[in-house]
């Protein structure tokens, strides 16, 4: 069956079948070993929207003196975050590129406490997806870092099918 | 603070470039190793492995670990390059991806831009087996600590 859609003020979000967002939610990390290595967690998903934690590590640090977590750690957590909130924003599923990322770090964040990252899709054109994120502890007002990226569309055709999801 | 200070002026004074790589968690646990060459400076290296991962059906190299490999081998060059030994802190990081890193053996060096009293802004370069395919780019600003 083809599926038409009529509404052209509506369009169709990937995260709105429950077997996809099942798929997000239980399954995203399965395929990302180096979200494991740092101990990523899932929080949060809606249209064009989510958020991730990673709980403070050890291994994380990356000055030995104050044992302050990583800036390389807010970059992971970042462009995880920001390519999930382009998969929140697609109409159907296709592989993504990041092209791009930036990250301002505005304070170090504070030792023993899980990072909070959460990013937004805010601009889906043919081709490129638009995004920007913070991360931050306590307050999402008081971020530790803020984060903009743009990510390439269709970038690989191999996992560019829904097939597998009909 | 003082304690780990005089230590790294001593490994970095004795090359011990193991021992600096032990001092920070995270570059351990990433797998990153350095070596200072001859005629182009420091020279990073990140063997493959499994566990970082990002994509196993490209499968490809987790784009964070290529930033915080590229951002920690700015802080490592940077406290080689200084007279002082103190940590700089980043103040922003802006990377561009030109190939996705494939599961294979990643490379960078680094290029200080400009080194000011209070600030650093040092270029970054990524490439895998050949040399002339850079597969990410990157520039930082970090804070000097003023002693």
């Amino acid at each position: 069956m083809t599926e038409q859609i009529t509404d052209i003020g509506s369009r169709k979000y990937l995260i709105d079948d429950p077997k996809i967002l099942n798929m997000m939610v239980d399954g995203f990390f399965g395929n990302i070993p180096h979200a494991n290595t740092l101990g990523i967690e899932f929080v949060s998903i809606e249209r064009s929207k989510s958020c991730l934690k990673i709980p403070y590590k050890k291994e994380l640090a990356g000055n030995p003196s104050t044992g302050t977590i990583h800036g390389g750690v807010i970059i992971s957590i970042m462009d995880s975050v920001g390519g999930m909130a382009v998969f929140a924003a697609l109409p159907a599923i296709e592989a993504i590129a990041t092209l791009d990322l930036r990250v301002d770090y505005m304070k170090p964040a504070a030792i023993g406490k899980a990072v909070y990252a959460s990013a937004e899709c805010y601009k889906l054109t043919n081709t490129i997806a638009f995004v920007r994120g913070v991360a931050y502890q306590d307050d999402e007002n008081d971020p530790v870092a803020t984060c903009t990226a743009a990510f390439m569309r269709a970038s690989s055709h191999a996992v560019a099918t829904t097939e597998g999801f009909k | 603070m003082e304690a780990s200070k005089d230590y790294f002026a001593e490994v970095r004074d004795g090359k011990n470039y193991q021992q600096a790589i032990e001092m920070v968690p995270y570059a351990k646990l990433l797998g990153i190793s350095f070596r200072e060459c001859d005629d182009e400076g420091l020279l990073f290296h990140l063997p493959f492995d499994q566990k970082n991962i990002g994509n196993t059906m490209l499968p490809a190299i987790h784009g964070g670990v290529i930033g915080g490999f590229m951002e920690n081998a700015a802080v490592i060059h940077l406290m080689w390059a200084m007279e002082s030994v103190t940590m700089p802190k980043i103040i922003d990081f802006n990377i561009d991806y030109t190939l996705s890193g494939r599961p294979e053996d990643t490379y960078a060096r680094c290029n200080i831009v400009k080194l000011g009293k209070r600030i650093a802004n040092v270029q970054i370069e990524a490439w895998q087996s050949n040399r002339d395919k850079v597969i990410a780019v990157a520039r930082s600003h970090f804070k000097l600590i003023i002693e």
